[in-house]
């Protein structure tokens, strides 16, 4: 043990070392709790803030765009998750084989690929969009830094070309662009939403953090089309215009009663599956953005009015002969003379000489009215982007002539839409129907023009035009009563009429006892001989009608002893 | 007083691994949610596959042509249809007449 020397603990220190070592202590003690304190307690949010940047993310949260089917549930346009690839060209590494090996899967150049990702200035390069599920996972099984997915939806069209005017198209950012798409984009569209997370070293969520914006996925779409009665529909027009050697055409179908689009479909059409079968002429939606002029079948409107307002009855008789009308320096014409005619075979054999008069009859205004409140020269409202409103001039404007030829339907113009909408007031006992390309689950109130009993008398004159001795009798379905009227209009060109070129229509409805559908058919420039609307868009009223009258399960009113009685012949059991 | 304090400290170490484990748990539950989440979205991607499928599947189209072409079916004729008028078959189950 050694013993401490006494001599050594009597060392006498100055009082001033200590004071100082003490004093120096205390600050660094100090000042460590002021910067403890001002860190806390003034920067502490942004510190928080800086710490959970280490760990927490923002995810982004999909929300689907909204499913379009038609009425009965059936998918018009659905959307499914489908990768991009794109790049970071700062990050990425790759080898000359895995090059070779991606340029296989993109089926893009590997010149392409690699001016791409050499791109240093920037760090997010689309190397392809829109990679089937397949072709994604080979890609990521290649692990290759800097390469990642990004997952977007595509739209799908399972009816492809049969709806494509229908419903549109969306583009690459999942815009609607077209029809449908375009016109419900609002409801269509679902809105992203993100949240911010916690992520362990692994990279799976351990933890919310909050929700910054909550997803919206966008609504579904129940629109009023049939898809069955759609392809009819598209078919029978495809068949037509390839008949008829047309350069275009067009069908609506609406439910009469309801005023619903069943059916709605134009030629040339495109794929919206595939935009490359896109172009300005395939686009065009024809039934409601171009306008044509109705020809004869506005003949019903004109004699209608007259009817209502007492000036005929559908037995007063026309005289026709000779088949012509001077109106000042102008001539109206028959196809041939006709002779003396009753006002339903004014109607019947559609003359436009016999109209013209009992138009001349009328005052300007009352016709003006009629047409008006038919809908003609009015948008119809059906949600399509685009639509066109046709043209019909203010009746203080109409010169004798003029008034003349409007009541056959020249002078005048009007959409397909809009045309098969004036045609519910005949279906419908005088009420114009709202029409709508969204089923309809209440019933709707139509807008009265004409009264119910001139409706009957239209309705029965109508029927007329497809019996034997009509202008369409190819338009006469068997088992079913059916009122239609056709038209044949020359096509206006830069404002003259054209030569050999016509428009061919027909707009009918069927079963006449009680009307259920609506069909109005359009040709344009049938040029294979013949153009008369009983000769070439009749035929494709009957082929859609009879088509969707057997669809729909809607019982004849005309059978042709077809219907099984059993009251007279109890024994027809056995024989089945 | 001072046996007190002990046993504090201790109840005080006991609440704080407490509430690590309940956080761990938390965070596995958690976890386990987020893969069924995963598991769901998949799912639904799936449905909407299928959805696509059966859709195209039944196409008018389709159908007319497997229905022409490979069963030999016809559209039948207005002729050959016989229509069974409900109100005469009616008339037939209750010949008298009589209110049911």
């Amino acid at each position: 043990m050694i013993k401490i020397k006494p001599e050594l603990a009597q060392i006498k220190l100055s009082a001033w070392r200590s004071i100082l070592l003490l004093s120096l202590l205390v600050l660094g003690l100090v000042s460590l709790a002021g910067r403890a304190a001002y860190l806390q307690g003034m920067h502490h949010d942004f510190l928080q803030q800086k710490g959970e940047l280490r760990y927490s993310r923002v995810i982004e949260m999909n929300a689907d765009r909204g499913m379009i089917t038609d009425r009965n549930g059936q998918i018009l346009a659905i959307s499914s998750p489908i990768a991009s690839v794109y790049a970071d060209p700062k990050v990425v590494k790759i080898t000359p084989e895995q090059l070779k090996q991606l340029s296989g899967l993109l089926e893009t150049s590997m010149a392409e690929i690699d001016d791409r990702i050499k791109r240093e200035n920037s760090r997010f390069v689309y190397l392809k969009r829109q990679v089937v599920p397949d072709t994604a996972e080979k890609i990521m099984k290649l692990k290759i830094p800097g390469i990642f997915l990004s997952s977007e939806s595509k739209r799908y069209y399972p009816e492809s070309e049969f709806a494509a005017h229908v419903l549109g198209f969306t583009d690459i950012n999942d815009e609607g662009q077209e029809g449908v798409e375009r016109g419900w984009q609002d409801s269509l569209a679902g809105e992203l939403g993100s949240r911010r997370v916690i992520k362990d070293n692994k990279g799976r969520i351990v933890e919310d953090i909050e929700n910054i914006r909550t997803p919206k996925p966008g609504q579904d779409l129940v629109l009023s089309i049939d898809r069955r009665i759609q392809y009819r529909a598209h078919v029978e027009l495809k068949d037509a215009v390839k008949i008829n050697k047309a350069k275009a055409g067009s069908v609506v179908v609406l439910d009469a009663q309801t005023g619903e689009i069943l059916a709605l479909t134009n030629l040339p059409a495109y794929n919206p599956n595939r935009r490359s079968t896109i172009n300005n002429e395939r686009l065009r939606n024809r039934a409601l953005i171009d306008t044509f002029e109705p020809g004869s079948t506005l003949k019903p409107f004109t004699v209608a009015i007259a009817m209502e307002v007492g000036k005929i009855n559908a037995d007063t008789l026309m005289q026709t002969s000779p088949g012509t009308l001077q109106v000042g320096r102008k001539t109206i014409r028959d196809v041939n003379n006709k002779g003396e005619l009753t006002v339903a075979q004014v109607i019947q054999q559609s003359s436009n000489v016999g109209t013209a008069k009992i138009a001349l009859s009328l005052e300007s205004q009352t016709m003006w009215e009629m047409f008006n409140r038919s809908g003609f020269g009015m948008l119809t409202n059906s949600g399509f982007p685009g639509e066109a409103s046709g043209i019909l001039r203010p009746y203080n404007k109409w010169r004798t002539i003029e008034q003349a030829t409007m009541s056959y339907g020249h002078g005048i113009s009007t959409s397909l839409m809009q045309l098969a909408r004036a045609y519910t007031i005949f279906a419908s006992g005088g009420e114009l129907k709202p029409i709508s390309l969204l089923k309809q689950t209440m019933p709707v109130m139509g807008q009265r023009v004409i009264s119910r009993h001139t409706a009957l008398a239209m309705s029965r004159m109508l029927e007329m035009a497809t019996k034997p001795g009509g202008t369409a009798p190819l338009a006469q379905i068997s088992g079913y009563r059916v009122a239609g009227k056709t038209g044949t209009a020359h096509k206006l060109i830069d404002g003259q009429y054209a030569n050999k070129r016509y428009i061919s229509t027909f707009v009918g409805y069927a079963p006449a006892s009680n009307p259920r559908l609506i069909i109005a058919v359009m040709i344009d420039e049938p040029s294979a001989g013949k153009y008369f609307g009983g000769a070439v868009a009749a035929p494709v009223f009957n082929k859609v009608m009879s088509g969707a009258l057997r669809i729909m399960n809607i019982p004849p009113d005309a059978p042709a002893n077809n219907v099984v009685t059993f009251t007279a012949t109890p024994e027809m059991d056995e024989e089945g | 007083m001072f046996k007190l304090n002990i046993f504090f400290i201790f109840v005080v170490i006991a609440c704080a691994l407490g509430i690590v484990t309940s956080q761990h748990t938390a965070r596995k539950l958690f976890m386990e949610l987020e893969n069924e989440k995963g598991i769901e979205r998949k799912l639904e991607v799936e449905w909407g596959r299928l959805q696509l499928e059966q859709s195209t599947l039944i196409m008018h189209g389709r159908i007319e042509q497997i229905a022409k072409e490979n069963l030999n079916m016809t559209a039948p004729a207005a002729s050959s249809i016989q229509i069974v008028s409900i109100s005469n078959a009616e008339d037939r189950l209750n010949p008298k007449g009589i209110e049911p």
